[in-house]
């Protein structure tokens, strides 16, 4: 990402679009264009700024089409990367790079998804792959669940700490009033709830909501004419290792290495500088992994590390405030919603769950089974 | 080079040819996935000695005994039917 400078653009509107259960006759567009209306009116733009388009869903093959038709525009730039959850981590720097090089003005990055209305196996069509499909994965579920495995033999990652991450999401989600879960969690009721691939129980595993949403971004000078504080990104970076879980290399090992280099190299930051942490969690596996990667603590030592309330509300680190994949929604390719909770804590808008005095935020996206991977630093003017 | 492609990601190549494996190899990574109607299952990735991996799940014992570093040997699976065979492990000692 050696072309994108630190701080050229920032996100400067942020919105959900309904989230949980939504009306049965709401579209994964209408859920985007409802995200982008609220964003708009957040930074007090207009559509008529809007001249960049980037969005993804797997419910809708050429969603770029189709939101520009709803919307009424066409794009001066338009972006559809797909790469599963991850999308949005990547559509931030291709953003971010057609702002610097002129290619549009305001750019707007929508995603949208009525999994849970459709059910998971209408909104996500499986690829048959002869190498896989005979042994029955039950995908994603059965490879994270692999990997977890894998961590587990090699650096005796127990269950109870994989639970712990479970919990520290609740915790979170407990705060965030656009949360779906909304009771305690024990370590105890991840354990004994019904298993769905070992080590995973269904509670370590994240929700099946719907949900949308969008954010906008400018170019810094624009930015800071604008109603809300603008979050700056300050640092990008991604990584792909693989398609398919039977291609990874190493199991315990996640581009996020890669990709975290190459953000925080960009960002002129390093992990300790980072005040606020936010994960895609599709598992709770995933977690413990990013933490480990993205350099919060040593490899092999993410078990302890999440442990004894470590990541949940008054622990050592704040790692997903929204209560996560986990416990706050997970509309099937979660990222844009990384990009919203940590701008948002960024603004200080989070109300019982804002971490006080924060300047500094990663988004950390991933996609497919582990293998697509993209981080995304923020920071507030303090950092520019 | 697994699976069977066109070219070689390493190379580049697309001088590749057919190799049969000796079908030893061992557990990388096991799961148990339950599913919700039906008897609980292994899946699992095998380190073939030759040097790749390919998923598969091991038979012959409990889906929940398989263990990581645990020897396997290569056997056919005929699940009838249209469905083409495919390779399945059972461990060594017993096979």
């Amino acid at each position: 990402m050696d072309g994108l400078r630190r701080g050229s653009a920032a996100i400067v509107g942020i919105a959900e679009s309904d989230l949980g259960a939504v009306a049965t006759e709401m579209s994964p567009v209408d859920l985007m264009a409802q995200g982008i209306q609220r964003a708009l009116a957040d930074c007090g733009l207009h559509l008529r700024d809007v001249d960049g388009l980037l969005c993804a869903t797997t419910q809708s093959r050429t969603s770029g089409l189709a939101l520009s038709e709803y919307l009424g525009i066409s794009p001066a730039y338009i972006d559809t990367t797909i790469l599963g959850g991850s999308s949005f981590m990547f559509h931030v720097a291709h953003a971010q790079a057609a702002l610097q090089l002129g290619l549009c003005k305001v750019a707007v990055i929508a995603y949208g998804s009525t999994q849970r209305t459709v059910g998971r196996r209408q909104a996500s069509v499986r690829e048959y792959n002869p190498y896989e499909t005979p042994f029955r994965p039950f995908l994603p579920a059965t490879a994270y669940a692999l990997a977890a495995s894998r961590h587990m033999h090699q650096y005796g990652t127990t269950r109870e700490q994989l639970a712990a991450v479970a919990v520290a999401a609740r915790e979170w989600a407990l705060l965030n009033p656009a949360a779906w879960e909304k009771k305690p969690l024990t370590i105890d009721e991840v354990l004994s709830a019904r298993m769905v691939s070992y080590p995973f129980t269904v509670r370590d595993c994240c929700l099946i909501t719907d949900g949308g949403g969008a954010v906008i971004m400018t170019t810094a000078e624009r930015a800071r004419s604008l109603k809300k504080s603008p979050v700056y990104v300050l640092g990008c970076g991604q990584a792909i290792t693989h398609a398919n879980i039977s291609s990874m290399p190493d199991l315990t090992v996640t581009g996020a290495l890669q990709s975290g280099r190459a953000a925080y190299r960009m960002a002129q930051l390093s992990p300790g500088d980072i005040d606020v942490v936010e994960l895609y969690d599709a598992f709770t596996i995933n977690t413990i992994l990013f933490l480990e990667d993205l350099g919060f603590c040593p490899k092999g030592e993410g078990g302890n590390f999440v442990s004894n309330g470590h990541i949940a509300p008054d622990g050592g680190l704040p790692v997903n405030t929204n209560g996560g994949g986990l416990s706050y929604c997970h509309p099937g390719m979660y990222g844009l919603f990384l990009l919203i909770e940590a701008a948002r804590q960024l603004r200080r808008e989070c109300g019982a769950r804002q971490i006080a005095d924060c300047e500094t935020a990663i988004a950390h996206g991933n996609g497919g089974v582990l293998s697509s991977q993209s981080s995304v630093i923020l920071g507030t003017q303090a950092t520019i | 080079v697994f699976y069977p492609r066109v070219i070689c990601p390493l190379s580049g190549s697309e001088h590749l040819e057919w190799r049969v494996s000796a079908g030893l190899g061992t557990v990388y990574a096991t799961t148990v996935t339950h599913p919700r109607e039906g008897a609980p299952y292994n899946v699992a990735l095998i380190d073939c000695d030759e040097g790749f991996r390919m998923m598969s799940r091991v038979e012959d014992i409990a889906p929940e005994a398989v263990r990581i570093g645990m020897r396997v040997r290569f056997r056919v699976h005929r699940p009838g039917g249209d469905e083409p065979p495919y390779p399945v492990f059972v461990p060594l000692e017993t096979a």
